[in-house]
């Protein structure tokens, strides 16, 4: 019996019907082989737009439906919901994308009309060979992974702790806290990091359902939504965590210092540190590298004094496999390295600091107790501020990082505050766009800082005349005044830009995820779906995504976790059933198959001599299927059928 | 004088083994103001240039900078900018000709250092040029804007090169910075300027000649030194010397084949310090 | 297919695009209302290890005058390293056409990722352009040429 199929074209407002004659379109499939009734209509995913499909289902008997409108990646679950609540099998419908692919590519209505003809006959060739399918249904592990324990995987793992579901947080630092723990004050309350960022990570600590696996990462992640794998390694602290009490006395005692990263290099930590001292958790790490242990087999002496024997010179590398339902990345970022940028001097030129340094030398724990100083030890009479260093820049990274102008001006108000120094803000544009931001500003501007509009050429040392002798010129065009100027100063800040973690690529192949033209994680949607993925159960947040600042932040944890949690009290989700099958009696058992599966779903049945899928490990990427000679092997909604008439009409035209 | 750079790179590649083979109807590069008036067409010319080389099957070599700049351009475009090769091949076509992006382009002081290497320069020594204070100029344009050649703002290929024959390369911190260029001819107060800086900066750092890769610098900071003097008052007297004139010099040969006595601002007095032969 | 000298010729591409990368990147292009050609007629598939090498010779056989199989960027692959498998059918594919005497320009394999969509759209027109040029496949022709 033939079948019988709807077609709509659907107008999209203007969007098609602006390109399309959709009209004739419609004309057109009637014509088509199978085809009962075609219609066009100006919304078709609308309720209305709907009601007209589901009827046509129930008074004309459709055994098939083909919608022509925007992409499958945007409505298809819309129509095949609209199409099951007919009572028609989901599976049996199929969208031809005359949007995305069609009309938005040309101007040309000719063009555009005659290509929408062939993509809408592909998708009616091809449904007369849909066959209907049912969904797998599979449970949801409550549990969750969060990876990263910045201020982005803290929001997440405390929302989703306290609902009541367990939270493995996965964090690569010896400590919670990310690059919010270095910060001093945050604009534009001016509020100290420390003071607000230390409760949460206290409350992460002792929260009964978060599980922090500290000083570990990923290395391993398998499954499918609602049942992932993660195995996770964690490296040796040489420290006992169940003993250490965080006493601090190993840390006292140690005779070596070496440069802390915490503090940029400019200050010194102990070979066994914690990396600042409201460490979550508060056991200390001993440093491999340095440690006169492990370098030159003396001393001991953390060993020697410490009250509950926690140190262990023999703890090995463990690695853990954790069962979740869903994982949200909060990696966060890196900052730009400004060395990269020969002509701003910073390697070269002692005075010439990153922010994040400068950050260090105002904060009152940081190595010159919040005194901004020179490398002389003397406080410096003028200081520049350098906006967009590597950002907004064909040369580095094209994008811009949303949070250097904000934090410049907060730099130019410390400075303001704790030295005479007089302050120049080399800027491009002021981009103050959040709450409080725009205030802010106006506040700077009253703050005596000379702002100049330019991009920042070159830093030098090379004088001109007297007044340069011994000073840093900054060297600018202002671009307001129309001249190049050359301001000589004692200091320069370098306001870096975010860019991905060095190791965004490693991370995003572990969880299988994409990554956008700027190389940060890409997401879902960058309106709609902002912290989701393409794969589902897999979500990002924070600065991983794009660059962004705390409050950001703190919102995209937050919507992760509602994301999870929405996902975990369903209970059980839905698998597209784009499986694949094998008909026994065309298998001859070549095996060929067998080795192509990256999931190991297919093994050899030696009774029967044929190969057998695993359906619960099959993940429907199609290979085996197009690797079998006998042609046994079909994958369900992707049949060599289904795509054959695909090409055929494509080509028939 | 711009001869004399001719001149001294044909000695000193003889002296090297290098054979140098002058390319067959060679035409202007197309890095003058042309450039400016008609982009496609000076590629196109830089592009005639390469087929008759790949034609030839061989590598080219240039002296000066802006060739070298325009060339190497034109191969990455011709590489990257599909719409860009469609016409340059278009227009090679009509003159019979055609080419495949094969031709590497290579500046003679990137050739001598990278492939010649130091022992093989250091063999032909037969004069020593101890204590020979020489500021390393590079000028704009030998690193930027691919910086293939070496580091952007702080090259070092010239500095070696001079370690090499036996002077002192001085610290010139202004070592990559442009000498004006064309502007000396179309707005020569900025030019005078430029060079002004220049040369201050490698009295400073005690330099008693600068060492030049590109016949524009060399020129700029030479003829134009006693306009300097007038414009600011200060009075430098500093010669400019192409890096195969006094590798040239280190090899033995004479002043007259180097050309250095065609020189405006003599160098005679500063060189008499410090040549000495070895055998 | 006859062409007439006042018409130009309009080829026509069959693409097997992967749904998580190139299909994406292909409606990223849309999207963002980068002008192409429309040569290109996609069928999405799950993974690029899905295209079977008989159906691009069925594509070619049956009036297309080439194919483009575009997927995730090696090591970008959802699922883990399907694209590798479509390398290795690709090369064994290409040995076959030049067996045929069908230019390699005609059938080709490209990684586009779903942020790519301009790449996308600057694959489709230096494809479009070059298969203009070589003119319609006329399949048969070849066949004869081959036997």
């Amino acid at each position: 019996m033939a079948e019988k199929i709807g077609v709509y074209i659907c107008h999209c407002g203007t969007n098609i019907g602006k390109t399309v004659d959709c009209k004739a379109v419609a004309e057109y499939a009637c014509l088509l082989p199978n085809v009962v009734v075609a219609r066009d209509y100006q919304y078709t995913c609308s309720d209305p737009g709907q009601e007209m499909i589901k009827n046509d289902i129930r008074e004309l008997g459709l055994t098939r439906v083909v919608v022509a409108s925007c992409s499958p990646l945007m409505h298809e679950p819309t129509f095949r919901r609209a199409v099951e609540g007919a009572g028609l099998n989901p599976f049996l419908f199929q969208m031809a994308n005359i949007r995305e692919q069609c009309s938005w590519i040309t101007e040309d209505r000719e063009l555009a009309t005659a290509r929408a003809k062939v993509i809408v006959s592909a998708a009616v060739m091809r449904v007369n060979f849909n066959e209907p399918l049912q969904v797998q249904k599979v449970p949801v592990n409550p549990n969750v992974l969060i990876v990263g324990g910045g201020i982005t995987g803290i929001e997440a793992a405390l929302q989703i702790a306290d609902s009541g579901k367990k939270v493995y947080l996965v964090e690569k630092e010896a400590t919670i806290g990310g690059f919010m723990a270095r910060f001093d004050k945050t604009f534009p309350t001016l509020d100290c990091a420390a003071c607000i960022l230390t409760p949460k990570m206290v409350s992460v600590g002792q929260h009964p359902n978060i599980e922090l696996l500290s000083y570990s990462d990923v290395t391993d992640f398998s499954g499918y939504v609602g049942n992932f794998t993660a195995r996770i390694r964690r490296r040796p602290r040489y420290v006992d965590e169940d003993k250490c009490t965080g006493c601090g006395q190993c840390e006292q005692k140690c005779p070596l210092s070496v440069p802390s990263e915490f503090e940029c290099g400019l200050g010194k930590r102990k070979a066994i540190y914690r990396p600042f001292p409201q460490a979550v958790p508060s056991t200390p790490v001993i440093d491999r590298e340095h440690c006169l242990c492990f370098t030159k087999g003396v001393c001991k002496v953390c060993q020697k004094f410490c009250p509950r024997g926690a140190i262990d010179f023999e703890q090995e590398e463990k690695y853990v496999d954790v069962q979740v339902g869903s994982v949200i990345l909060a990696t966060g970022f890196d900052l730009f390295d400004a060395s990269r940028i020969k002509e701003y001097g910073y390697g070269r030129l002692p005075n010439v600091i990153t922010s994040l340094e400068f950050e260090r030398l105002t904060h009152a724990s940081g190595p010159t107790a919040g005194k901004i100083l020179l490398r002389n030890g003397k406080p410096p009479e003028s200081v520049a501020i350098v906006h967009c260093v590597g950002s907004r820049d064909l040369n580095y990274n094209e994008y811009c990082s949303r949070v250097c102008c904000m934090y410049s001006l907060k730099t130019a108000h410390l400075v303001h505050e704790k030295t005479e120094a007089k302050v120049y803000e080399f800027y491009i544009d002021m981009r103050a766009f959040g709450k409080g931001y725009e205030e802010f500003y106006k506040r700077l501007l009253h703050e005596d800082v000379t702002f100049i509009r330019g991009r920042v050429a070159e830093v030098t040392d090379v004088p001109q005349n007297l007044s340069e002798k011994g000073k840093l010129i900054v060297v600018a065009e202002d671009t307001l005044l129309g001249i190049v100027r050359r301001v000589p100063v004692d200091l320069v800040v370098l306001s870096v830009g975010l860019e991905p973690r060095r190791d965004v690529v490693q991370v995003a192949h572990t969880f299988r995820i994409s990554r956008s033209k700027d190389g940060f994680f890409l997401e879902k949607h960058p309106k709609l779906a902002p912290v989701s993925t393409a794969g589902d159960g897999i979500f990002i947040a924070g600065s991983c995504q794009g660059p962004k600042d705390i409050p950001d932040s703190v919102a995209q944890g937050a919507a992760a976790a509602a994301n999870v949690l929405s996902l975990v009290d369903r209970r059980e989700v839905e698998l597209e059933p784009t499986i694949a099958l094998i008909h026994e009696e065309s298998c001859s058992g070549c095996k060929i198959c067998i080795g192509l599966c990256p999931y190991n779903a297919i093994s050899f049945d030696e009774a029967g001599k044929r190969a057998v899928i695993a359906t619960a490990l099959c993940k429907g990427c199609g290979v085996c299927v197009a690797a079998c000679p006998s042609g046994a092997i079909e994958q369900q909604n992707f049949t060599g059928r289904q795509l054959l008439a695909e090409v055929e009409a494509i080509c028939a035209q | 004088m711009n001869r004399a750079y001719d001149k001294s790179a044909r000695l000193v590649c003889g002296a090297l083994d290098i054979d140098l083979a002058e390319l067959n109807d060679w035409n202007c590069c197309g890095a003058s103001a042309y450039m400016a008036i008609h982009e496609l067409r000076a590629h196109l010319l830089s592009a005639r240039n390469l087929a008759i080389a790949e034609k030839e099957k061989k590598d080219l070599v240039v002296v000066c900078p802006a060739c070298l700049t325009t060339l190497t351009k034109t191969n990455h475009y011709l590489a990257e900018d599909s719409r860009f090769k469609r016409t340059i091949c278009a227009g090679l076509k009509a003159a019979n000709l055609q080419y495949w992006g094969s031709v590497k382009v290579r500046h003679l002081l990137d050739v001598i250092v990278r492939d010649i290497g130091e022992n093989e320069v250091k063999a032909r020594i037969k004069r020593k040029l101890t204590g020979l204070k020489v500021a390393p100029y590079y000028g704009c344009q030998l690193t930027r804007p691919f910086g293939e050649i070496d580091d952007k703002e702080f090259p070092t290929i010239l500095d070696t090169l001079l370690k090499w024959i036996g002077t002192e390369p001085v610290n010139f911190p202004l070592k990559a910075k442009c000498c004006g260029g064309l502007l000396m001819m179309t707005n020569e107060d900025v030019a005078l300027v430029l060079n002004r800086n220049l040369l201050d900066c490698a009295q400073q750092n005690g330099a008693e000649c600068i060492a030049t890769i590109c016949p524009l610098c060399h020129m700029n900071i030479e003829t134009y030194q006693g306009d300097v003097n007038k414009m600011f008052g200060t009075n430098f007297r500093i010669p400019a010397l192409y890096f195969t004139q006094l590798m040239g010099l280190a090899f033995g040969f004479s002043r007259k084949e180097l050309g250095i006595n065609e020189e405006l601002i003599q160098s005679q007095g500063v060189l008499e310090k410090h040549l000495e032969v070895i055998r | 297919m006859v062409i007439e000298m006042t018409e130009r010729f309009e080829p026509k591409i069959v693409g097997f695009l992967c749904k998580w990368c190139a299909y994406t990147g292909a409606d990223l292009a849309g999207t963002s209302r980068i002008k192409y050609p429309p040569n290109v007629y996609p069928i999405r598939v799950n993974c690029s290890g899905r295209v079977d090498p008989t159906l691009v010779l069925k594509a070619l056989s049956t009036g297309a005058d080439g194919v483009l199989i575009a997927g995730c960027h090696p090591g970008d692959c959802h699922y883990t390293n399907g694209n590798v498998k479509t390398i290795r059918r690709f090369m064994v594919l290409q040995k076959m056409l030049d067996q045929f005497g069908i230019e390699r320009e005609r059938v080709r394999l490209e990684w586009v990722s779903a942020s790519e969509g301009e790449r996308y759209a600057r694959i489709v027109e230096s494809m479009t352009e070059e298969i203009r040029a070589l003119g319609p496949l006329n399949w048969k022709a070849k066949l004869e040429v081959a036997a």
